[in-house]
């Protein structure tokens, strides 16, 4: 071995310490935001009241996916500057040095573009069109302009995540109706608590970033409050959805369960005090967020118990 | 020349490399498997010329 080739070895070495495997590129897809969206558009699609082969069913939910994951990625590449200061998102991709700004730029271009033209091609075009509006929505008007703008960021740009069962429900049957919007307004209406639960606790984050969440702008005071007024119109609007066409009694039942709990969380963080959260680490609010999660899990699942049943005469109010 | 393993670079990327080409076969399979069920399926007409032939 020559002396220079020794140097190279020096010179070279902490830089494949910092190479990116295949699994730091697919984390710029945030597989978690990513199980969601698989989640809520596979609903939308089999609530739709027509039949679709398995195989093209199994394609567009997979493109759904790749299309959300695009957008993930886009948004990681305009947020790095954010994601680099913030404790939640110090260990993604760009943040820790794994992956270069252009490379999630290029993956999240290019996921975007063969999402939606593999969608179009899969299913119908409407609900390509639809893919590209949602992967537009949340990377121009959501990440680039609202997110850094105003304290309604979470409100409007929650719209982007309630779209999957929208575009689920399009790819079924190419046509639209009420159902697949009362899906959306259930997620849409569902975000706003579920992240200002998550700013209360995380406190610190988005403070440092500069980021105007309405904990920041408004107070904390007024977040607990936000978060009761928007639960209460959540709860009627979830508890409503059972008499719709996508409803039923098995819906009707986890609806009514899951928004008192979810009633009663947020009246609890509105009576709190900032001495109270602090004394027990955010308890309420951290079980609140927990329960965040599985509300609309339980919600979504029952659409789709509802769905499935229907064939046997069971699902629905029929 | 035969080919192998000239640089350290192919096992360092292996997995990645690996990761690369599963996709890819993946997309093939998804591709061909869409094309036979839209062959199949029962709206699927082929161009009018085509039929004549």
């Amino acid at each position: 071995m020559s002396d220079a080739s020794i140097n190279a070895s020096q010179v070279t070495a902490p830089a494949h310490a910092d190479e990116a495997s295949f699994g730091d590129y697919f984390a710029l897809l945030k597989p978690r935001v990513m199980s969601l969206v698989v989640f809520t558009a596979l609903v939308g699609l089999l609530a739709a009241p027509v039949s679709v082969h398995p195989f093209v069913g199994f394609c567009a939910i997979l493109f759904i996916a790749i299309g959300g994951g695009a957008s993930g990625a886009l948004n990681m590449w305009w947020d790095a500057d954010i994601d680099r200061v913030m404790k939640r998102t110090k260990g993604r991709p760009i943040p820790a040095g794994k992956v270069q700004e252009g490379e999630a730029l290029s993956l999240g271009l290019a996921l975007s573009g063969l999402s939606v033209i593999m969608l179009g091609l899969a299913t119908n075009w409407f609900a390509g069109a639809f893919l590209a509006f949602t992967i537009f929505f949340y990377v121009v008007v959501y990440t680039m302009w609202l997110k850094r703008s105003t304290p309604q960021n979470i409100v409007i740009g929650g719209a982007a995540g309630a779209f999957p069962p929208v575009i689920g429900w399009v790819a079924a049957t190419g046509t639209m109706s009420i159902e697949p919007w009362l899906m959306f307004a259930l997620t849409f209406m569902w975000t706003p608590p579920h992240f200002w639960a998550l700013a209360l606790f995380m406190r610190s984050d988005y403070d440092d970033a500069g980021v105007p969440m309405l904990t920041v702008t408004h107070g904390r005071r007024a977040t607990r409050w936000h978060i009761l007024v928007y639960t209460a119109l959540l709860a009627t609007l979830a508890v409503g959805t059972a008499f719709s066409g996508i409803g039923g009694p098995i819906y009707l039942t986890v609806a009514v369960v899951m928004n008192a709990l979810f009633l009663r969380g947020a009246w609890q963080i509105s009576r709190r005090t900032e001495e109270d959260s602090e004394a027990d680490n955010f308890k309420v609010e951290r079980s609140f967020f927990k329960l965040s999660l599985l509300y609309l899990f339980l919600h979504f699942g029952a659409i789709l118990v509802e769905a499935l049943l229907k064939p046997y005469g069971l699902g629905g109010w029929s | 020349m035969s080919l192998r393993k000239s640089h350290e670079l192919h096992e360092r990327r292996f997995s990645r490399n690996l990761g690369v080409g599963l996709t890819l076969a993946a997309f093939i399979v998804i591709i061909f498997g869409l094309t036979i069920v839209k062959v199949s399926g029962t709206n699927f007409n082929m161009a009018p010329q085509e039929v004549q032939n």
